[in-house]
């Protein structure tokens, strides 16, 4: 019988190819980061939970290797199924690309594909999108450091709580020191007391044997003493992890979300500054772990929500833009004091409120909110009608007009237009691109 | 179903597999192939693996261990956009050249097909590896796997110490080279030599003992003297034309740094061990069809599978061996597995029931009624070309219609040279061997000088056959990367042998 065994495999750990992987999107990075904003042209934000499928070109990623060119000299080839063809037939060549011809790149079937398409998952895809993308102004000049500490590891110590035990150090302590002291094995313990148990069995022991006897009992004596003086484990060879904190520096950011979700604003409208955020939200998510989010939506008045609320639930009402602006003061002098955070606004909105509280979000604006903020950004969400309406850029809402007067003033203010959701992601790399900003 | 539960002689009923069934079914098949085929195998390892596993070996040459590269991590990444999208499907089985031989099965099988590929992998694949006179030669099966895990090491470490950009650039450039990265006739030194292993584990240490962050910005002369003068004398002792570019370029390069050489000498070795596959396909698949479909029916015969296993058996069997004729949409050039198997059962019928054609062509074994062992000959003595030649008959020649095509680029037309008539049968057999000789469509580019004490000049020649040039479309790129381990000029001549 052959020897052979069967191993199961399948509970192996997964990504064996997950360096590979990764090594293979470095190397086409510039490719893939073309093919990933071409792809963006018609997605949906909506579709952010799920991988994307691109093609980037071939070449980039080409394994050359020498080949024997198909259009130069002559070759014979045997091909199978012959129906009428007898020996000296000619055949005129098919043309080329096409027909018959294909069979003869049977021997060299070299990659020929001009494209290479595989999928992105949905993390590496919102990576490369988010790649160059950066909240403004991150670092306050008057800001106070807000240190925080973290447990590293520091080498071993003799004291320590059991859960933080090293283990391998301990033992191997142990046994240098048991090696040292010389003490005795159970091994050489248990061979001795073998020896003894069989002189004990002797019926009738001669004079040696009782010596010998002896001189056992002695040395057994003398060996567990060793062993009671010399422990398998002492307290001295105990050793355990050390952790140390260190302080770690942290930038305090929050972001407010302000979405008009009034009556005005259509499904529509509300289903695009919904994308907005939600695509915001990620990016926040992923690229700062310590950015506080402020939910605040507001019809006639605002309220303060969490992340479900403002994406999924639905209301209507009345359209007081400046209460958002006031609930987001009141929570920010509540909880985000202006001297340790630094302050993020964005707000979406259609540009329809009440008469007259263009003017007053103006001034909150102004004297408020501006001085203390980092970065303001102001969406409007536009009808694709009133796109062409609005195509110049100082005619506009009512709120768009308004905010106009007085965004010279500030530079860290910006304000946009979206009418359509192929919109969201150029506008969204607009305000936040590192380059734009520069430049503005 | 009822025909098989009915039957408490068959080894399985349904077509779901345990551990249980499958030792069962392993046992059944291991007594047809040694008891009755009288195969001789290595210890076989049969490991269970799943979809993702199966396209994660598909990735790296099928080997269960391989150093890191992003060209595996493109391999993957196609490969599984095509088995989601279904324009592919995955291979049932994948087996590796080692001692003992291992071999992958699907979890997604059935329990038919799990027979079908044990049979197929474990005894047919796994008697050509160890009986094949190529690979007895050539390769390594006691060592391969020990020895990729060194590369695999190897590669890490270099990554870690010098960046994994040095390092990728460095194998671009070797894979770029692999094709010309083998000794085609010269028998190389095996790669389990103890004290070869040894030996490169010790340039490994060596490096880390004199890694040491702060000579860093000295200028680097790692390698220690007694192996630059090992490495010069055997550099001094090749005989140029070298055909092995790899080889060369890592004895003889000015400018690779000894952790590069080792980098080289890992990718050439590894060329060198899959070079017998490349030339052993129509042979290797034609030997395990063979020999699946011979246990499969003999499993039958005894009463140990059913009609329904039979069935699907049958089914996924003609798949494999099916050859489309030129016309189909669906051609691709000849079926390895097609060849190989018609070759093969037409050796059993050539000495079971001769014809007066057969009595003529193959005098030494028609009628000899001895199949068994005129296909070991066969097996162990020939690679797809020889065996091509040797063996290829009348038969089956008429049966698949072969017919040659002569293409001259020049041409407006292409003619037919021979077909399957008497007086064609000779041509056309030599024709399809030639098919089979790798020299006949790998670039034959040999190393032709090297001016070592002058300018350092690398000069390499391509002897063309029968016109052939080099495709300008990758020749250049290919340079570049010869020009990247030689680091000083390269110049590439071509010339009609």
């Amino acid at each position: 019988m052959n020897k052979f065994h069967f191993i199961d495999r399948r509970k192996n750990p997964k990504g064996k190819s997950l360096g590979n992987r990764q090594r293979f999107l470095r190397r086409a990075r510039a490719q893939i980061k073309e093919a990933v904003q071409k792809s963006l042209r018609d997605r949906s934000v909506s579709d952010l939970d799920r991988g994307e499928k691109i093609s980037i070109p071939a070449k980039s990623t080409a394994e050359p290797r020498f080949r024997l060119d198909p259009e130069t000299g002559r070759r014979e080839i045997v091909h199978p199924g012959n129906k009428e063809f007898t020996t000296g037939d000619r055949i005129k060549k098919p043309p080329k690309g096409g027909g018959k011809g294909r069979g003869k790149d049977a021997a060299d079937s070299g990659d020929s594909e001009d494209e290479f398409q595989f999928t992105l998952t949905q993390e590496e895809f919102l990576d490369i999108f988010f790649e160059d993308l950066e909240l403004p102004n991150l670092v306050k000049r008057s800001l106070k450091e807000i240190r925080s500490t973290a447990y590293r590891r520091a080498g071993f110590t003799v004291a320590g709580s059991p859960n933080n035990l090293n283990l391998i150090r301990t033992m191997r302590n142990a046994h240098g020191r048991r090696l040292a002291l010389k003490r005795p094995t159970t091994r050489e313990v248990n061979a001795l007391k073998e020896r003894l148990f069989e002189l004990e069995r002797v019926f009738d022991p001669s004079e040696e044997e009782i010596a010998e006897k002896k001189a056992l009992i002695a040395k057994l004596e003398e060996m567990e003493r060793r062993r009671r003086w010399a422990p398998f484990i002492d307290p001295l060879d105990v050793r355990y992890n050390a952790f140390e904190p260190t302080p770690v520096e942290t930038t305090a950011a929050v972001m407010f979300c302000l979405m008009d979700v009034s009556g005005s604003m259509g499904e529509r409208e509300k289903d695009l500054a919904k994308r907005f955020y939600m695509l915001l939200y990620l990016f926040l998510k992923r690229r700062y772990e310590r950015v506080e989010v402020v939910f605040i939506r507001h019809t006639h008045h605002a309220e303060e929500v969490d992340e479900e609320t403002f994406f999924y639930s639905r209301q209507s009402g009345g359209t007081v833009v400046s209460t958002a602006l006031e609930k987001m003061l009141e929570v920010q002098k509540e909880r985000f004091p202006a001297s340790e955070w630094n302050i993020y606004v964005a707000q979406a909105s259609d540009g329809f409120t009440q008469s007259g509280d263009a003017q007053r979000c103006v001034e909150i604006l102004d004297q408020d909110v501006m001085p203390i903020s980092q970065y303001y950004a102001y969406i409007e969400i536009l009808d694709e009608r009133e796109l062409e309406v609005f195509s110049d850029a100082d005619s506009g809402a009512e709120l768009w007009r308004a905010y106009r007067t007085f965004a010279p003033k500030w530079p860290n203010f910006a304000q946009t237009r979206i009418a359509r959701p192929q919109d969201i992601f150029p506008v969204f790399r607009e305000l936040f691109s590192k380059d734009s900003r520069e430049a503005a | 179903m009822s025909v098989e539960t009915r039957n408490p002689g068959l080894l399985f009923a349904d077509s779901d597999w345990d551990f249980d069934r499958l030792k069962r079914t392993y046992d059944a098949i291991e007594d047809i192939a040694l008891g009755d085929l009288g195969l001789d195998v290595y210890p076989n390892q049969i490991e269970i693996i799943s979809s993702e596993q199966m396209l994660d070996a598909y990735s790296s040459h099928g080997m269960p261990l391989m150093y890191k590269h992003w060209s595996f991590g493109k391999r993957f990444a196609r490969d599984q956009i095509r088995y989601q999208k279904g324009y592919q499907g995955l291979a049932y089985e994948i087996v590796i050249n080692s001692s003992p031989c291992i071999s992958y099965l699907m979890e997604e099988n059935t329990m038919t097909m799990q027979t079908l590929v044990m049979a197929h992998a474990c005894f047919g694949h796994n008697h050509f590896f160890k009986n094949n006179y190529l690979f007895r030669q050539w390769t390594d099966a006691e060592g391969i796997l020990s020895y990729l895990d060194f590369a695999k090491k190897y590669v890490a470490k270099c990554e870690d110490e010098y960046g994994p950009a040095e390092v990728e650039t460095i194998l671009d450039s070797a894979h770029a080279l692999m094709d010309q990265g083998v000794f085609r006739y010269a028998r190389p030194p095996r790669l389990s030599e103890a004290d070869k292993l040894a030996k490169a584990a010790a340039r490994a240490d060596y490096e880390q003992k004199t890694f040491n962050d702060i000579w860093r910005t000295l200028p680097n002369t790692d390698e220690p003297e007694d192996d630059k003068e090992e490495r010069q004398q055997e550099v001094r002792n090749i005989k140029l034309p070298e055909e092995n570019l790899l080889y060369f370029i890592e004895k003889a390069s000015p400018v690779l740094k000894p952790w590069q050489r080792e980098l080289v000498r890992i990718v050439r070795n590894i060329a060198q061990y899959f070079y017998p596959q490349k030339q052993t396909k129509v042979m290797n698949e034609g030997c395990a069809s063979f020999v699946h479909h011979y246990i499969m029916n003999a499993l039958y015969d005894r009463g140990l599978i059913g009609e329904g296993a039979m069935m699907e058996f049958l089914h996924s069997h003609s798949a494999v061996v099916f050859q489309p004729e030129f016309d189909d949409p669906r051609y691709s050039g000849i079926n390895p597995y097609a060849l190989g198997f018609s070759m093969m059962q037409d050796i059993r019928r050539i000495c079971e029931e001769p014809t007066e054609e057969d009595l003529e062509w193959f005098p030494e074994i028609a009628g000899s009624k001895d199949w068994r062992s005129a296909l070991k000959t066969a097996w162990a003595e020939f690679r797809d070309e020889s065996f091509i030649l040797q063996y290829l008959s009348p038969n089956v020649m008429r049966k698949m219609r072969l017919f040659a095509v002569e293409d001259d680029a020049e041409d407006t037309h292409v003619e037919v040279s021979a077909i399957h008539d008497e007086s064609g049968f000779r041509a056309l057999r030599a024709r399809l061997a030639a098919q089979y000789d790798l020299g006949m469509h790998e670039p034959n580019i040999q190393v032709v000088s090297a001016d070592l004490d002058g300018d350092r000049m690398l000069t390499l020649k391509h002897t063309m056959h029968a016109g052939r040039k080099l495709d300008p479309k990758t020749r250049d790129d290919v340079l570049w990367h010869v020009h990247n381990l030689w680091g000083f000029p390269v110049k590439l001549e071509e010339e009609e042998a």
